[in-house]
């Protein structure tokens, strides 16, 4: 097994898990409706806990620093999540539109990681399946609520936030250095297939909502290489704000 | 001017005239979301048992929400989720109609004439495995 390569997916699965759980957790007490705050605070602690499942994978078997280590401790260069989870909230139909966009990707991905060659990768992919399909019915329920059942600011709203995130929902794809290693090897399915069964997906949820999916749009890349908005930063350093008083603390 | 002393501070601290005439406008119905009533069953075959509600716009809504209200918990295999306004209820008031059914034994199974020749049944049954 090409640990390298392996490591390379891990990191990039586990950081946007990370990155958009924290971002998820920060409307935990604001959220539009009492109901909603609940549900959206219960799947970004789901998706940390996938990071977490993530991080231990590569720890046992790459041969990387332990969950919190690699959570906590990295520069913002040697991160690779995705521009798109590190873009602040916005409002609620933004941070709804990135939900479903990220939780389609994710759906492909874990569905597809059933097979992979890496056993705890695919059992984990099992385990985790109800969780994904819950976030993505939550999400495409939404969407199509706001989108099609709404009112016209309702509809022009998720519109205009779809056609913002959608560039940056495209450099989710962005190819990283080991595509071909972890395709050969059965690792997974790499991101050009992933992202056309996304696409696939997405067009298909999205039917009953009346949106329309952007066009001929340009995918913004760099997040998979360590190139980050200015918002990571600021993000990173909330986040770790507590672990950095005393790092060997126990909880 | 007279305020209102009430036992919460909070309404004494906003010095409400307890001459005030003007009522204070009433809230348009439906000012928030509907309720939806949920049902929940914890194993399968097993009845769907009332828990509480939730506020939504419409039944999908409303499931969705459910499930993380009520279902993260504890086990769960399955939900109901009801409108509220289509749950028929009595008038608390006509509850009398219920009144003398504590004094009706011969309703309950425990009154049964039947549950003599039951226990005879078993008596006999047990008698029959000493020998």
């Amino acid at each position: 097994m090409n640990s390298q390569a392996l490591a390379e997916l891990c990191y990039r699965m586990a950081d946007d898990e990370l990155i958009l759980a924290h971002r998820h957790s920060e409307w935990t007490g604001l959220g539009p409706l009492l109901e909603e705050d609940i549900a959206f605070s219960s799947i970004a602690q789901d998706k940390l806990g996938h990071a977490q499942a993530l991080y231990n994978i590569m720890h046992e078997l790459c041969g990387e620093p332990d969950a919190d280590t690699a959570a906590f401790t990295r520069e913002e260069s040697a991160m690779r999540c995705s521009q798109f989870v590190e873009l602040p909230n916005g409002e609620y139909d933004f941070s709804l539109v990135r939900h479903f966009l990220f939780d389609a990707a994710e759906y492909i991905r874990w569905t597809a990681l059933v097979q992979s060659s890496v056993e705890p990768l695919a059992n984990l992919a099992r385990k985790i399946h109800g969780e994904l399909k819950y976030h993505l019915y939550h999400a495409q329920t939404w969407m199509v609520q706001l989108g099609a059942n709404g009112n016209e600011e309702s509809h022009l709203r998720m519109q205009s936030a779809l056609n913002s995130a959608w560039p940056y929902a495209l450099g989710m794809f962005e190819l990283g250095v080991h595509e071909d290693a972890l395709i050969t090897e059965g690792i997974s399915i790499g991101e050009k297939v992933t992202e056309e069964r996304w696409l696939e997906l997405v067009t298909e949820l999205l039917q009953p909502s009346s949106l329309t999916i952007p066009n001929g749009v340009e995918p913004l890349n760099g997040g998979r290489k360590g190139y980050h908005t200015e918002h990571l930063q600021p993000l990173l350093d909330e986040m770790t704000e507590v672990y950095r008083v005393d790092p060997s603390a126990e909880w | 001017m007279t305020t209102i002393k009430s036992l919460d501070p909070r309404v004494t601290r906003m010095q409400i005239d307890t001459e005030r005439q003007d009522p204070l406008e009433p809230k348009p119905e439906l000012d928030q979301f509907q309720t939806f009533e949920v049902f929940h069953q914890a194993k399968s075959g097993a009845h769907h048992v009332h828990v509480g509600n939730v506020h939504a716009p419409n039944r999908e809504l409303a499931l969705l929400l459910a499930k993380e209200q009520y279902g993260r918990r504890g086990q769960t295999v399955n939900m109901w989720i009801v409108n509220t306004r289509d749950v028929l209820t009595m008038a608390s008031e006509d509850s009398d109609v219920f009144a003398t059914t504590p004094d009706k034994m011969y309703r309950e199974v425990a009154a049964y004439m039947v549950r003599n020749k039951v226990e005879a049944f078993k008596n006999k049954q047990q008698e029959g495995t000493k020998e």
